[in-house]
């Protein structure tokens, strides 16, 4: 999956891919996907995946075409001119994309109302919300992880991609949001914290028990996990892969 | 359809009228949800809360999440009413209603209560005159702005069947005038023309539409005939209604808004881009915060009773004439 997200940066050109936050994205993505889940967009019980940190698009797309839900032709598509696969998902049920990413905070304030729905309609599924750690210095992030325990929201998960970068720099430098896992008990969830990179912690967590409250795993990642110029860097938030950092990444991915 | 009942209404204000009547009689006729931030018993949801307890959620003073909710909702199949003070609806919650409702396409019906300067002495912090600049902003909203209480029901109502978000701006209080006596038709985005007069023509919107009506009656002692038209959707706007001020001598908007961006300033784009129309008087509030006071003391502030609307018409139209 890693290959795929370089090759499709790379395809990008000179418009610049979110690297460093889909690369940080890759085991959460896969353990996600690797739970039996109900992804039939027609289904009213299908789970909803929304992806609040909506910069890590491109893993999404990727996870997504892995996963035979989009071509491989249409997940080319992206950021080519007028496509739907741009740097923030956009919402396309058909295409397993529920929700419009883009603006920090606002994937999860939604998913508070989409599992109140659910709930309300006696569905069967589950709502997992993914967000970054930057994305936790919005205060609708708070207001919402309060209403979701408020209403005892039992139904979802969020899961949150600490890399400790942002795109200034080191979250601990910019705007410390340390001990998430007492700011999100506190606020009445659930918290397991897991390594972000390890597939078997991530879906151990998934399937522990929510004790009636919403969940949350506090998953930590290196920002540009698996290429050695950009890992734990700032400059891998956003950026334009040349030939030869390609030809690299590339290796360094293959070889791991 | 709630039955009309215009004296009724007046007694319960815009809001109390929605909320406490129309939503009561159409709770069975769509699968609502109905949202507040801590705002609910101002709003006169008491009764809809007690009904209908799993279908009310009150997120707490918390507008973003709010709408965040109602969008959840509204993408579930749900049909949200979002209510609070239309200040905060529209101010603190402008991005997620841009997102949510005009990007994301989620059809939430947004409240906002006590527009204008209905919240009189709690200060500039809580007065709303800039809700129709912000909403007409977005691609997709409807903007409505009903004249009285009827109205308002009227407003809620053609909401209820409109397939896309709304805004629904509410002004004036309880007991406010009544500007629909009797039951009439309200087609979102056709304007109603109250008033005919062959010299100028009136577009107001909100409550203070009596005060054009009134400004109207004094306007004949001078010899000047007015058209009034309710222009109860800012957005769309009725551009054949613009057009039929074109053989008016003068065009006068009156708002209980801020003249930059509001209702005058939607008019004043019609009437640019079609040339060859008469000048135009914009009346509401010079873009300027307001000194506080009650409401008969801010609208006298801004130049929006019937006399002072008179007087400013009576000026603009004698220099015209001149």
């Amino acid at each position: 999956m890693r290959k795929r997200i370089l090759e499709l940066a790379h395809k990008a050109g000179s418009n610049g891919a979110h690297l460093g936050g889909s690369l940080s994205l890759v085991e959460i993505l896969d353990a996600l996907y690797s739970q039996n889940l109900n992804h039939n967009p027609y289904d009213m019980n299908r789970d909803r995946i929304i992806l609040s940190k909506g910069h890590g698009a491109l893993a999404l797309y990727c996870i997504l075409e892995m996963k035979g839900i989009i071509s491989k032709e249409y997940a080319e598509t992206f950021e080519t001119n007028g496509t739907a696969l741009f740097a923030h998902a956009k919402r396309d049920v058909a295409k397993g994309i529920e929700f419009s990413g883009g603006s920090l905070s606002l994937g999860l304030s939604f998913a508070v109302g989409v599992a109140l729905a659910c709930r309300s309609n006696s569905l069967n599924n589950h709502i997992y919300v993914i967000l970054g750690d930057g994305e936790c210095d919005e205060g609708l992030v708070w207001e919402s992880v309060m209403s979701a325990s408020h209403y005892g929201l039992d139904n979802m998960t969020l899961i949150v991609d600490c890399n400790g970068l942002q795109s200034d720099g080191f979250s601990k430098d910019i705007m410390n949001t340390d001990s998430l896992e007492s700011k999100f008990s506190a606020f009445g969830c659930t918290v397991l914290s897991v390594n972000g990179h390890s597939e078997r912690d991530i879906t151990k967590a998934l399937t522990a028990e929510h004790n009636g409250r919403p969940k949350v795993l506090v998953a930590y990642t290196l920002k540009g996990k698996g290429v050695s110029f950009l890992e734990n860097k700032q400059s891998s938030h956003h950026l334009v892969l040349n030939d030869e950092q390609y030809k690299i990444a590339i290796m360094e991915v293959e070889n791991d | 359809m709630t039955k009309y009942n215009a004296r009724g209404f007046a007694r319960l204000g815009q809001s109390g009228s929605i909320f406490g009547m129309s939503l009561i009689e159409n709770m069975d006729n769509y699968p609502l949800k109905v949202l507040s931030s801590d705002m609910s018993v101002v709003a006169g949801l008491d009764r809809f809360k007690r009904t209908r307890p799993d279908d009310f959620y009150n997120v707490g003073i918390a507008e973003q999440n709010l709408i965040g909710l109602s969008a959840g909702l509204a993408s579930e199949g749900f049909r949200p009413i979002a209510v609070a003070q239309a200040a905060f609806i529209t101010m603190r919650s402008f991005e997620q209603i841009r997102q949510y409702l005009g990007y994301m396409k989620n059809n939430v019906i947004c409240v906002g209560i006590n527009s204008g300067f209905a919240l009189t002495f709690f200060g500039n912090t809580h007065y709303s005159i800039e809700d129709l600049t912000l909403m007409r902003s977005i691609p997709r909203m409807t903007v409505l702005s009903p004249a009285d209480a009827g109205s308002a029901v009227k407003a809620f109502e053609a909401a209820l069947n409109h397939d896309g978000p709304v805004y629904i701006r509410l002004t004036g209080g309880l007991l406010s005038p009544i500007v629909y006596k009797d039951d009439f038709d309200f087609t979102i985005g056709e304007a109603i023309l109250l008033k005919d007069g062959s010299d100028i023509t009136i577009f107001a919107t909100g409550t203070i539409v009596a005060n054009a009506l009134k400004a109207a009656e004094l306007l004949m002692e001078y010899g000047i005939y007015a058209r009034v038209i309710d222009i109860h959707t800012v957005k769309p706007l009725d551009k054949d209604a613009v057009m039929s001020s074109k053989h008016s001598k003068l065009i006068v908007t009156i708002e209980e808004h801020n003249t930059l961006g509001g209702l005058g300033t939607a008019i004043s784009e019609a009437i640019a881009v079609t040339g060859n129309m008469p000048s135009l008087l914009k009346l509401g509030v010079q873009d300027k915060f307001m000194e506080v006071g009650d409401y008969n003391y801010l609208i006298e502030q801004s130049r929006l009773t019937p006399e002072l609307i008179k007087e400013d018409i009576v000026n603009k139209f004698s220099n015209i004439n001149i």
